[in-house]
């Protein structure tokens, strides 16, 4: 600045000045109240509404969930402290809490297995899920399903043992000779496993000891949330080679293999599930003497895999048909075989498309898990609608053992639709 | 196709094996535990407690043949059927006999090839009411809507009951108890029915019990018994006279208190025989002398199984009425130990 200018410019500010905040109408909340909430007559009604109904829904139940007794020992107790005020009995939660996870009949000083068993499935199944994870870990997820086998239904441990070592035989005969020819090492191994099963039944039964390290738990003895979650796990993971398998069958050129698959397919997914539910508990006891029964828990997973394979191969046919042609075409012109072409080119991609389908199928069959209780077997839901609802303390506790029960399954399978989101932003499978 | 017709060629081959295998009772011993079909839980009648162990008025006579016939009372495996596969449990051998409030009709003695070996409870289709409807007879209720149990005999038998006094009635069909519970409650039904000693079983769950009110017409015979498989009478026989011992003990007094004095010095020839002091009845039915004692040493009694599981010293609050002994002016009446 000159002095020239000194008396003809009054005043010349030297710095900026300081950023006023916006008006109060047009940021922060109120002008987010204003563009969301209330931007029209008609919004605004639309607002008044839905808070209003909120309010009735929170200022009920949230009185209802807070004020809850959770140590009374019987419904009448509740309500003779509630004395006709309305709050939950979350009593029966407490008191029944180990009969609602495993279920009635677990002897109660084992219940360290399946919670050991529930801690190796997470270490087992991380590998699987989030595959940054190192490779080798997947060792631990082969051996899990053996220890967990062990651990929940105890037992001599030379049975699981025998089951691993069947495996490990079969897997070295494949890896002989599937550089010949895939068919060959697969059969192979499969007869090689089979042999190796047959001599291990012959075996076990005299190496193993007489009482045995863990103490078996029969089958029938499983129960509540617990067997969700095995019947969940075990036949999702059964499912997804099965369904595999399936898919590429009704895709086959042989046409005996073709309509196998295709008659199983469309059959299955004709028939209810609970149909098939109680074609294994009722139907097939006709079919084996008394003594000789096949578990009912190994029945009703060769029922819900089935089930769910069916399912799960229509989605993984979908993702098939998903692939550019050229894909199969370049498989072919790089001389890669049936079985190479599958397994290095084609399903990794079909596979990736499939994953949404697939994991919708997986919470649906997790949740469908609750009809073996229609079976007489006591999952969660069978837990609460028979013993418990039926014992005389309890009988009349609905909102709080259903409630219960939603939220352990809402948690469970809403952990698995966000990994499955999570997932396809990892593998970006919109791109293609 | 083929593989049902495989199945259905093993169907066969299962049912004539099981036929054949005679000798439960032997089975039973060998086993040495008794697998007994119960309800996957019913208020009073069989459930399993907080430790797991079943309790109840069926479970009772579960654990009373047990221990008569293996002298504990708790080698039974209990297997819970629901309604849908209690029959083919009991038929395909899976249990050896089946305990679970199921109605003695004829289509079931016959038809499907079993036998029910007594009475345990005489049950009634009864009518549930809110007292502020101020009825007192289920003969007044022209119009009311009623909540019923679809597929369920108790249907048939409103329908009946209702044309035969001329009377209009408007059905909420209902799929459970526990459904129909909450309509009712809700006002969404003016009168619950199902089986009167159901109907007990829920009032008792209810917040107040003394609002609502049980119209006394019994509108069906419905005698709840436990059942056998067909063509197996030495079984059958077991079963039938541990469940008469139980009758028969509270007929003549003994309870679970004073059998063993009872059975050292009672002058009464039928307790003696029925405890097995005198005469060879244990015998005859292929078990020790001892078998009835020790039945009613750990169950008790008739009567004490009533009161405890159901009686009216519990929620459920059941009176004897028709379960009274045949000298009270009940219907339970067993045949002479003789």
């Amino acid at each position: 600045m000159s002095d020239t200018h000194e008396h003809s410019i009054p005043f010349v500010r030297e710095t900026e000045l300081p950023q006023q905040p916006a008006p109060s109408n047009a940021a922060g909340p109120v002008k987010w109240m204003r563009d969301n909430l209330f931007a029209t007559w008609a919004n605004a009604l639309l607002t008044v509404a839905a808070a209003y109904i909120l309010f009735l829904i929170f200022s009920s139940t949230l009185p209802w969930i807070f004020g809850g007794l959770w140590t009374t020992s019987s419904l009448a107790e509740c309500r003779e402290i509630l004395q006709g005020t309305s709050a939950a009995c979350f009593s029966v939660l407490t008191e029944r809490w180990n009969q609602l996870i495993f279920g009635f009949k677990y002897p109660p000083e084992y219940y360290w297995r399946p919670t050991v068993a529930l801690v190796l499935m997470f270490v087992a199944l991380a590998p699987v899920l989030f595959f940054d994870l190192p490779r080798k870990l997947l060792i631990l997820t082969a051996l899990f399903p053996f220890a967990a086998y062990w651990l929940i239904w105890g037992g001599t441990i030379w049975i699981p043992i025998m089951a691993l070592v069947g495996f490990i035989v079969g897997y070295f005969v494949y890896a002989r000779f599937v550089a010949q020819n895939f068919a060959l090492g697969f059969f192979g191994g499969v007869a090689a496993a089979m042999v190796t099963w047959y001599i291990g039944g012959l075996i076990v039964p005299m190496i193993a000891p007489a009482v045995p390290a863990l103490e078996a738990v029969p089958s029938r003895d499983l129960g509540g949330f617990m067997l969700n979650m095995m019947l969940g796990l075990t036949c999702v993971s059964l499912s997804i080679p099965l369904g595999i398998a399936l898919a590429l069958g009704r895709q086959s050129s042989m046409p005996l293999i073709k309509w196998i698959c295709v008659v199983f397919i469309e059959f299955i997914r004709g028939v209810p599930l609970i149909t098939l539910l109680f074609v294994a508990s009722v139907m097939l006891a006709y079919f084996f003497p008394p003594e000789a029964t096949v578990d009912l828990f190994l029945r009703v997973v060769i029922m819900i895999t089935m089930f769910s394979a069916a399912y799960i191969a229509e989605v993984i046919r979908g993702g098939l048909a998903a692939l550019p042609k050229g894909q199969y075409e370049a498989a072919d012109s790089l001389g890669l075989d049936y079985a190479q072409a599958m397994r290095l080119i084609i399903l990794p991609q079909a596979l990736k498309i499939s994953i949404p389908g697939i994991v919708n199928i997986a919470v649906g069959l997790f949740k469908d898990t609750t009809l073996v209780s229609v079976i007489s077997m006591f999952d969660l839901v069978g837990m609460i609608r028979g013993p418990i609802l039926a014992s005389t303390d309890w009988n009349g506790v609905y909102w709080e053992l259903l409630g219960f029960a939603a939220v352990l399954f809402f948690v469970v399978c809403y952990g698995i639709s966000q990994y499955s989101q999570w997932l396809e932003r990892r593998l970006a499978t919109d791109h293609r | 196709m083929k593989k049902s017709i495989i199945l259905g060629a093993l169907t066969v081959a299962g049912l004539s094996a099981g036929a054949a295998a005679a000798g439960t009772i032997d089975d039973v011993k060998a086993r040495g535990t008794l697998n007994c079909g119960v309800t996957t839980g019913l208020v009073g009648f069989a459930a399993p407690d907080a430790n797991g162990e079943w309790q109840g008025f069926d479970v009772a006579v579960c654990r009373a043949v047990a221990a008569a016939v293996l002298g504990d009372a708790t080698a039974v495996e209990f297997v819970p059927t629901t309604g849908k596969t209690r029959f083919t449990a009991l038929a395909s051998g899976e249990i050896d006999m089946l305990a679970r409030n199921t109605t003695w009709t004829l289509s079931r003695d016959v038809d499907l090839k079993f036998d029910f070996i007594g009475v345990n409870y005489y049950d009634g289709q009864g009518f549930m009411v809110p007292k502020e409807l101020g009825v007192s007879s289920a003969k007044e209720l022209d119009g009311a809507t009623v909540c019923i149990q679809t597929g369920t005999t108790t249907e048939l038998n409103l329908a009946d009951f209702f044309r035969a006094n001329n009377i209009s009635y408007e059905p909420v069909p209902i799929e459970t108890n526990a459904e129909a519970q909450q309509q009712y409650l809700a006002g969404a039904c003016d009168v619950y029915t199902t089986d009167a000693s159901g109907l007990a079983a829920t009032r008792a769950t209810f917040e107040d019990p003394s609002a609502h009110a049980l119209l006394p017409e019994i509108v069906s015979k419905e005698p709840l018994g436990p059942l056998v498989r067909h063509g197996d009478n030495e079984w059958g026989d077991v079963v039938r006279w541990t469940l008469n011992a139980l009758i028969t003990a509270e007929e003549l007094g003994v309870s679970s208190a004073n059998v063993a004095e009872m059975a050292t010095s009672t002058t009464n020839p039928e307790v003696a025989r029925l405890l097995g002091t005198e005469g060879t009845l244990g015998e005859m039915l292929g078990l020790d002398a001892d078998w009835a004692k020790r039945a009613i040493e750990t169950q008790g009694n008739y009567g004490e199984i009533f009161a405890k599981n159901i009686g009216e010293e519990t929620p459920i609050g059941l009176a004897r009425g028709l379960n009274a002994q045949w000298t009270d002016g009940g219907l339970l009446y067993s045949p002479p130990f003789r």
